[in-house]
């Protein structure tokens, strides 16, 4: 019962939340709302008993994901009401199109549930242990059986992080950094002058 | 009353076509529509979830990981593209978006 009701709960905020997403005037809000349909949607993992996938939404989701996107749409100054231009003309042909796939989509399940569908069979190569934790079972089967891609997955944010830095990075003009291998390069008879000046005038520098 | 299987694939299904109606509806701004590709992505992920706990085969949440990363990158560069094509044009309108010359 109490199952149930959480289920509910956490479903019909996910929905909402999500739907506010998209409908939402102000990009900050929406940014706000699609961390409330992550919350929700960690909550629904919670239930299913995956609490680690659960966690890894929350820490990847709201804490790097929406929080770049909040730095991003504060970051830049942007016109958002003309931005909303072309919602409304596009409203119901989004709506049409929206409802005809969620039809489709609730058809496939109508189906299963009469029996036309059957769900595959679970080979058992990758059973969920009893005794193990939800945590300690993935660490199981992530670094044995799916070690490749794992590696793969690493690589994967590698090379985002490398292309987001370089496609970010620019050289600014009138900008004095240090440069550390010109100061390793340079040698004293560059950097230094002997000079034999006439007795009473200056040296000129 | 138990909630079963279909329950969550309802629930992703719904999530899955709200992301998808967001992309028509905020066709000019490209942040909405990078928000509901993530929106997407995680209706994916909760069915994903969902059908690797009623199974009872953990390989649905390893691959609800590889999809996290995935987000977790494509979110990244996207945002970075966005930032440097701002930067340039001084829009993000996808209207003018319709050449790639540098």
């Amino acid at each position: 019962m109490i199952t149930a009701l959480a289920f509910y709960l956490f479903a019909a905020l996910t929905v909402i939340a999500g739907a506010m997403t998209v409908t939402a005037r102000n990009p900050v809000h929406s940014v706000l709302w699609l961390i409330t349909a992550f919350f929700n949607a960690a909550g629904l993992m919670v239930l299913v008993g995956a609490e680690f996938i659960a966690m890894l939404v929350v820490i990847v989701y709201v804490g790097a994901v929406a929080v770049l996107f909040l730095f991003v749409v504060m970051m830049l100054n942007v016109d958002f009401a003309e931005m909303r231009a072309g919602f409304v003309k596009n409203f119901p042909l989004g709506l049409l199109l929206a409802a005809v796939l969620l039809g489709e989509l609730l058809l496939g399940l109508g189906a299963w549930s009469a029996g036309g569908i059957q769900l595959g069979t679970a080979d058992g190569s990758a059973a969920i242990p009893v005794d193990v934790s939800n945590t300690k079972a993935i660490g199981l089967l992530l670094y044995s059986k799916y070690l490749f891609l794992f590696e793969a997955a690493g690589i994967l944010l590698l090379v985002a992080l490398v292309g987001a830095i370089v496609l970010t990075h620019r050289k600014r003009p009138g900008v004095r950094s240090q440069n550390v291998a010109q100061q390793n390069a340079r040698r004293p008879d560059e950097a230094t002058v002997n000079v034999s000046p006439e007795v009473g005038q200056g040296v000129k520098l | 009353m138990t909630i079963g299987i279909e329950h969550y694939v309802t629930v992703s299904s719904i999530l899955f076509v709200l992301g998808v109606l967001g992309i028509f509806l905020n066709r000019k701004n490209v942040i909405i529509i990078l928000m509901a590709i993530e929106l997407i992505l995680l209706a994916v992920n909760i069915n994903m979830v969902a059908f690797s706990s009623f199974l009872g085969d953990l390989t649905g949440q390893v691959f609800a990981m590889f999809v996290l990363t995935v987000a977790a990158g494509e979110a990244a560069v996207g945002l970075a593209i966005l930032v440097i094509y701002f930067r340039d044009r001084g829009t993000i309108a996808v209207e003018d978006v319709n050449q790639m010359k540098g």
